[in-house]
């Protein structure tokens, strides 16, 4: 998966859970949970949304990194298939 | 035969529109079935029979808005004179809707609104909607700004959408006939954005039932600083264990162990009528949910306390998925014994609440944060929430809300037992 597709996927992810979320305006360094006000249940919701549709289960203890939206789009660019 | 009335589906609720019956007459009708929809200004709530039946008239159309209490329907149950909060009833702990509700005697006695002119359908700035109005609206490309509301506190309803469609689909069918178009679908304002939930109805109906609050009950508070450690690394080896989707957050076991305490302290769990207080014998706990773009909502987990942890943790997602989709039942708006505040990880240290009429308290849970805590004279660091209680003076003192703080922390420091 390229970074273009990962953002895809992140973009697809988010618009259940955080509608008015725009990842075009986002710093890509900035915490997304902040920038969107996504809440433990929300971000729990998103990760999940992402296992669903690239099968890359995030581990809690890479949370770290994947709340920006960099940290993500190169998580998921490393770890998934294709 | 028994009047089903409209329920009330929390304190602030002082009428309903219903939506849609889920039933016809002559039905079979078991206890939990869902047999309407009702729109308050807060969502659209699933309405629960709450003893077997059978359905012998609807009394009330869809789209009609009526008072608290009123009988909506005529349901035999062989002999039994009971309404829909009947069961609740045989408990000692139940309120009466009225009791619950002191507001829904106000709007009785106002007569029905004139009929508007037409000049005056269309509202100056933002309309009030339910959500759900606001979802029609949006799906079925309605202005809100055109819609006149049936109800009359001026909140859209669903069924005012509608009507409105129905309206415009009319004038599209005789358009042909060179009769103009009604008056109203005539724009007079710029068509707004992607239309949004209604805050300001919202923001209406949580001010007046916690200015109601602070007049009425005389709050006390109490908090306590809580270490984590335990169990967040209790959680983070279980969660290692789990696939995505069964994930447990922070946010349950806080839960949990609120649930706990508040089984532990009656004097927390309940409701006060009347000056009068009855303790719960079941720990129904309110979760305040904050909705996207402002306002709260409050549904409770029902039986909080006896939930295994991973259960409680997805009826805690399911809960606050359908509080933010607008789509709860009526058990879940009106049940709550006692509320939880969480702040998450995105708030603040702490806070207080403002306890929920007719509850007697609020527990508050900050954000988990790293500080600097003492340990066997030596200084160290450690995952830590600040724990919270608002309670009723009325009912408690500061010495029964610190046991209550004091269990929340034991509780959590054995995580396993939760």
């Amino acid at each position: 998966m390229n970074p273009d597709q990962a953002q895809a996927v992140l973009r697809d992810a988010l618009r259940d859970i955080a509608p008015d979320a725009d990842l075009a305006v986002l710093d890509p360094e900035e915490d997304m949970r902040t920038a969107f006000d996504l809440d433990s249940v929300d971000f729990l919701s998103l990760v999940e949304a992402i296992a669903t549709r690239t099968g890359v289960e995030i581990p809690e203890s890479d949370y770290r990194t994947v709340r920006s939206l960099r940290g993500m789009v190169d998580h998921l660019a490393a770890r998934s298939p294709g | 035969m028994g009047d089903f009335r409209m329920p009330s589906l929390g304190a602030d609720m002082s009428e309903g529109t219903l939506l849609e019956w889920h039933v016809h007459p002559g039905d079979a009708v078991h206890r939990g079935d869902i047999i309407a929809t009702v729109d308050t200004s807060k969502s659209a709530i699933d309405i629960e029979v709450f003893e077997d039946g059978q359905v012998e008239e609807l009394l009330v159309a869809p789209g009609a808005t009526v008072a608290v209490g009123t009988p909506i329907a005529r349901i035999s149950d062989g002999g039994l004179h009971r309404d829909v909060r009947a069961p609740e009833a045989q408990s000692p702990l139940a309120p009466s809707p009225e009791a619950q509700s002191p507001a829904a005697e106000a709007p009785k006695v106002t007569a029905p609104a004139v009929e508007s002119p037409a000049a005056e359908k269309v509202v100056v700035g933002r309309p009030h909607a339910s959500p759900l109005a606001r979802r029609r609206a949006a799906e079925l490309g309605i202005d809100l700004g055109y819609v006149q509301p049936a109800r009359r506190d001026g909140v859209i309803g669903v069924g005012d959408v509608d009507a409105r469609a129905a309206e415009i689909a009319a004038a599209a069918s005789t358009a042909t006939v060179t009769v103009p178009p009604a008056p109203a679908e005539r724009p007079t304002r710029e068509p707004r954005q992607a239309p949004k939930r209604d805050e300001a109805a919202m923001r209406q109906a949580i001010a007046s039932l916690m200015a109601r609050s602070k007049r009425e009950i005389p709050h006390y508070y109490c908090q306590q600083a809580v270490d984590l450690h335990l169990a967040l690394a209790w959680l983070q080896a279980e969660n290692s264990r789990r696939p995505v989707a069964e994930r447990i957050l922070p946010a349950a076991l806080l839960l949990k162990a609120a649930a706990r305490a508040a089984r532990s302290v009656p004097e927390i769990n309940g409701f006060c009528v009347d000056g009068s207080f009855t303790a719960s014998a079941r720990v129904h706990l309110g979760v305040a949910v904050s909705l996207r773009g402002g306002g709260l909502i409050a549904p409770a987990l029902l039986d909080a306390d006896d939930l295994p942890l991973a259960e409680l943790m997805t009826r805690m997602k399911d809960l606050v998925t359908r509080a933010r989709g607008g789509r709860l039942k009526a058990s879940e708006m009106s049940d709550a014994t006692v509320t939880v505040t969480n702040l998450g990880e995105q708030g603040v240290e702490s806070v207080l609440g403002v306890i929920y009429p007719p509850q007697v308290a609020v527990i508050g849970f900050g954000r988990i944060a790293e500080r600097p805590w003492a340990v066997d004279g030596m200084l160290t660091v450690r995952p830590v929430v600040t724990v919270t209680l608002a309670a009723d003076h009325r009912v408690s003192d500061g010495h029964r809300g610190g046991q209550a703080l004091a269990a929340i922390e034991a509780a959590l420091q054995a995580p396993e037992n939760l």
